[in-house]
């Protein structure tokens, strides 16, 4: 069993507001390290067989088509996951 | 009789007042639902308010898929006036039959109010029967209602007229430039956030001009696609 991770999130010029929540919560409760926070998607998408190029690069569509909305957000990463379980 | 698609996803909710509201306006009100990729010879499609498939993913990105969708798209592009609201203008925008997307509302929080808005543009198959600039109180109801594009189409969207309501008095959710609805470059595919579909009976809209849950407004968004059918 190989598994692709793609990941997703807003655009750097879309406003986030989710983030904006997150980043004033983690300031409330003491984690005053952080300046921002952004909230992304991580999708794990699984094979049967190993991660192949085409795997990625079917992987790659399915984040650009499906996944991400364009208008509102970036795929910034498509990887096959080293420690998914062999069966 | 003009025969009006309402479409059904599943987690749709605002159906039966859209199909009620095509009935007061005086068409006929036709379900179509989302696994069935036939429009049943309508001449026109609402596509309703709700939450269809959970908003899982973002909010109209599964329902784009449905079915029905692909036969929507083609007849759009055709001509069939299409109007969507809430989750159906979120179901147009991923569907690409209009621009930019919406987000979560700026101050995170579900928002429901009745709501003003100018109409911008009565040129379009479901706003001919308003004047230019007039004002209407329809409810707003959601939690993904912030709409954004980037600059360039905005700029677009004005220079061609395409922006056909603007938030009035306030911007409830942080939408840009206050708009609260859009068209296509022809005007039959028209999307908007707030809800005509619940202003269209005295007694179960907005307060309007005779007292307390007497508005309207909303009526006229259904009298405008028949008159426009009629031509």
């Amino acid at each position: 069993m190989g598994r692709v991770v793609v990941d997703v999130m807003p655009k750097p010029e879309i406003l986030d507001p989710q983030g904006k929540a997150v980043a004033a919560a983690l300031s409330r409760l003491g984690f005053d390290q952080f300046a921002n926070a952004r909230q992304g998607k991580r999708f794990e998408l699984e094979v049967e067989g190993e991660v192949t190029d085409e795997v990625l690069a079917a992987a790659r569509a399915a984040g650009e088509q499906v996944l991400s909305n364009p208008v509102i957000e970036d795929v910034v990463a498509v990887y096959a996951d080293e420690t998914a379980v062999t069966a | 009789m003009s025969r009006i698609g309402v479409v059904t996803f599943p987690g749709t909710l605002d159906d039966r007042d859209a199909a009620r509201a095509v009935r007061l306006a005086g068409g006929e009100p036709v379900a179509l639902w989302h696994g069935d990729a036939d429009l049943h010879g309508v001449d026109a499609v609402v596509l309703p308010g709700g939450f269809s498939y959970g908003d899982y993913l973002r909010a109209g990105a599964i329902s784009r898929f449905a079915p029905v969708m692909s036969e929507i798209v083609d007849a759009a592009n055709r001509g069939l006036p299409v109007l969507g609201i809430c989750n159906g203008f979120q179901v147009l925008t991923e569907a690409h039959l209009l621009p930019g997307s919406m987000i979560k509302n700026d101050h995170l929080h579900f928002v429901c109010r009745e709501q003003v808005l100018s109409v911008d543009n009565v040129d379009t198959a479901w706003t001919r029967d308003y004047t230019q600039g007039e004002r209407i109180t329809i409810p707003l109801k959601n939690q993904d209602g912030q709409y954004v594009a980037d600059e360039h189409t905005l700029d677009e969207l004005e220079g061609e007229g395409r922006v056909v309501f603007r938030y009035q008095d306030v911007n409830p959710n942080g939408s840009r430039r206050g708009i609260a609805g859009i068209s296509n470059a022809r005007g039959n595919v028209v999307g908007l956030m707030p809800h005509p579909e619940h202003a269209v009976e005295e007694g179960f809209g907005p307060d309007g001009g005779k007292g307390p849950r007497t508005g309207t407004d909303g009526l006229r968004f259904f009298t405008s696609v028949l008159h426009a059918l009629v031509g």
